[in-house]
């Protein structure tokens, strides 16, 4: 090993300790000084990771797959190496890989570790070149952040070349039901798993939904079903382009509330039923998508039905906290179709009556707040409900609802978040739940408002 | 109690890139609140348009592959009716990508070239890949008020005579981020590139649309005040964000350049 490799590693660790001693996540500093003194330490590092690399990317539903996949991976007594939820770019990857490597390069117990990264829709085409993954698994691709990632046909444009690129034996499990994604599918010459669901929808598009028409012919697409966004069962009656049947698919879906589903799983070679501990379609399909990259990895299912009994929500996706004798719900909402979906889960919750929405534009947020306007609130907000908004852009949420349900009277701008949660609570009795629904960087300061206010004892860091 | 007006949303689906109906939205509600009735009626590309009673009509923005869809469907006979009756008077208002259709023509970068519909004196180049794209908050100055929103696209937009801008930048980078324009007006038509949704932050702007299209059908408005506290304040904090976002780029050039 080459003394420029050692020296890379070694700083990066130093990195990290002095990240964490500064009281910092150390989640991307030691990645990017590896980097920055050896650039192709990530590819050296992954050779040595017989069992190879899964990648994990889409709009919706990283985070979330990549936990899921790594209990069935324990499940199974591998030892993933993940990046943490966020760190998604190349230097986050790095980082994860620095941190678990030897200063010599070598990895601890090297046939039982696996890579299992979450990538940035935007870094996947650098990351398929630099780590050569054996299964690349995408969620979904809706609009999100455009001023960060541009528009969303050139993002599946670069997708599509990347995907040519991937090493001889690899698999690309695809959603199916995204028309988008199935498109890619279509051209590319490598395995390809499909997943799906095959389930009642809905019966009319949200407004948030794109990909609408035909990417062949570019006429509208008939939708037999849709579940959120632009997924569902769709075929184009101009050309015949229609979604590929999926090969994992999840169907029978029992739904328990805020507590999760249980449902069958239809994989190759075998069915079975699960119980899934996370309420929302969009879980759902992340189990599908979890199963598919699990069955591309060869491992049986019993670890599959497992693994996914075990999982619990991914950090802040959704959480449930005890907070004076309240329950506070977390659930993270990014972009309008992810919204949508919160806004179903609280909704399924017939009691739901305290609501707190904290709305921010910093870059990991997007800076533009124009998406809220496609969050059907119209049809989806919770009868009744008092509602807190916060956040950096709270008077934009604050109008917002003010335009959608006139009725139910101007929400309650706090725009500092303790004082959102104060005054949530005061107006909570004991055994009420309290729903948050914060973007991105909101969820993180929610989670170290309530570690300060005293609120929560411990710490929330992410686990792993 | 005033009669009513007619909304026309042009390609509501596939003009739709970033919150654009919130306009609508805005439009309709601050009708219902003074007692105005409201028609919204939705146009998508293959259907007829009719605009003999189309009192404002709203076009959003679209991804180049939608925009040009867009164009093609605009330049048969939608065209013609619409230059028609923007001459008598017609309030418009075009976002984004519905701004830039409204002009001569739109040049992306690598595709073939969109022809728009040359209601606005105005022509919108991509000066490639390679150039960045306009994003971030803007400010701008209309009669005495500023306006505000997120602007965020690649082409640049330049003016001929017979346009003259909708209002003028403060911060942001506008129609080019050479000439200080943002958006551009013809008689009662606007395009502009701030989206946010624009028209519930700039109520101000919201009213002085449905005051051209009352005065168009009924020769007379008299909007009543609406109570716009929050609106307003969602307004100045707007502002603040962009100007935060000003002193931030500023420091970081003057570190730069130590």
């Amino acid at each position: 090993m080459k003394a420029k490799q050692r020296l890379a590693i070694l700083c990066g660790k130093m990195a990290g300790m002095a990240s964490r001693l500064a009281g910092g996540g150390g989640t991307t500093l030691p990645g990017w000084v590896a980097q920055a003194i050896h650039p192709s330490l990530v590819s050296y590092l992954v050779s040595r990771i017989p069992q190879g690399v899964t990648l994990v990317t889409g709009t919706n539903g990283k985070t979330t797959t990549s936990r899921l996949l790594a209990t069935i991976l324990s499940d199974v007594h591998f030892i993933p190496i993940y990046n943490r939820a966020g760190s998604n770019l190349m230097r986050g990857i790095a980082t994860a890989l620095v941190s678990q490597a030897h200063l010599d390069g070598h990895f601890r117990q090297p046939n039982q570790i696996v890579g299992l990264f979450e990538v940035d829709e935007a870094t996947l085409p650098r990351a398929i070149r630099e780590t050569q993954p054996k299964v690349v698994v995408a969620t979904n691709l809706f609009r999100d952040q455009l001023d960060r990632y541009g528009e969303l046909d050139s993002l599946a444009q670069s997708w599509s070349q990347a995907f040519k690129e991937l090493p001889q034996g690899a698999t690309l499990v695809l959603n199916g039901d995204d028309p988008l994604l199935a498109h890619l599918g279509h051209r590319i010459s490598i395995p390809i798993i499909y997943y799906g669901l095959e389930t009642e929808g809905m019966g009319t598009l949200e407004h948030a939904a794109d990909s609408i028409r035909c990417p062949t012919c570019g006429n509208d697409f008939q939708y037999s079903a849709i579940f959120y966004g632009h997924l569902g069962h769709y075929c184009c009656r101009v050309c015949g382009t229609a979604r590929p049947l999926p090969q994992v698919r999840a169907f029978h879906l029992c739904r328990h509330g805020i507590q999760g589903y249980t449902m069958e799983l239809g994989l190759p070679g075998g069915g079975m039923v699960v119980e899934l501990g996370l309420p929302g379609l969009y879980n759902v399909y992340n189990a599908a998508a979890a199963a598919a990259a699990a069955a591309a990895l060869g491992i049986p299912h019993h670890h599959i039905q497992n693994g996914l009994k075990k999982a619990t929500a991914a950090f802040g996706r959704l959480e449930t906290l005890s907070v004076q004798g309240r329950r506070i719900c977390l659930i993270l909402a990014k972009n309008p179709v992810g919204f949508n979906e919160a806004l179903r889960i609280v909704d399924s919750d017939k009691e739901a009556r305290h609501l707190l929405l904290v709305l921010n534009d910093r870059i990991a947020d997007g800076r533009d707040v124009s998406w809220i306007w496609d969050v059907d609130f119209e049809t989806l907000l919770p009868h009744g409900a008092s509602i807190v908004v916060s956040g950096l852009r709270a008077e934009d949420m604050a109008i917002r609802l003010k335009y959608a349900v006139p009725e139910i009277g101007l929400p309650r701008v706090k725009k500092n978040l303790r004082e959102a949660l104060y005054s949530t609570l005061e107006a909570t009795s004991l055994g009420d739940t309290i729903y948050i629904i914060p973007t991105y960087t909101a969820m993180l300061e929610v989670r170290a408002a309530l570690v300060n206010m005293g609120y929560v004892s411990h710490p929330l860091m992410e686990e792993g | 109690m005033m009669g009513g007006l007619v909304i026309l949303h042009l390609y509501p689906r596939l003009m739709n890139l970033y919150g654009d109906r919130g306009n609508v939205l805005c439009l309709v509600e601050r009708c219902r609140r003074r007692g105005i009735a409201s028609e919204v009626r939705a146009v998508e590309v293959g259907q007829r348009l009719d605009l003999t009673d189309v009192d404002i009509l709203f076009m959003g923005g679209g991804q180049d592959k939608e925009q040009q869809l867009a164009a093609q469907d605009m330049e048969g006979e939608k065209g013609g009716l619409l230059r028609a009756a923007v001459e008598d008077g017609l309030a418009v208002l075009a976002i984004c990508g519905g701004y830039q259709l409204l002009g001569h023509y739109y040049r992306p970068a690598s595709r073939p070239e969109m022809k728009g519909v040359s209601v606005l004196d105005v022509t919108t180049l991509h000066k490639g890949s390679q150039t960045s794209r306009c994003i971030g908050n803007v400010v701008a100055q209309w009669e005495g008020k500023t306006l505000v929103g997120f602007e965020n696209h690649g082409g640049l937009t330049y003016l001929g005579p017979e346009a003259k801008p909708l209002a003028r930048v403060v911060i942001g980078y506008g129609n080019n981020g050479q000439d200080k324009g943002e958006g551009a007006q013809y008689l009662n038509a606007f395009g502009t590139y701030l989206h946010g949704s624009f028209l519930p932050k700039n109520p101000h702007f919201a009213d002085h649309l449905l005051r051209l299209a009352l005065e168009r059908r009924y020769g007379h408005a008299s909007l009543e005040p609406l109570d716009d506290d929050l609106e307003m304040t969602a307004h100045g904090a707007a502002v603040a964000r962009a100007r935060g976002d000003r002193r931030w780029t500023n420091r970081a050039l003057s570190w730069l350049k130590g």
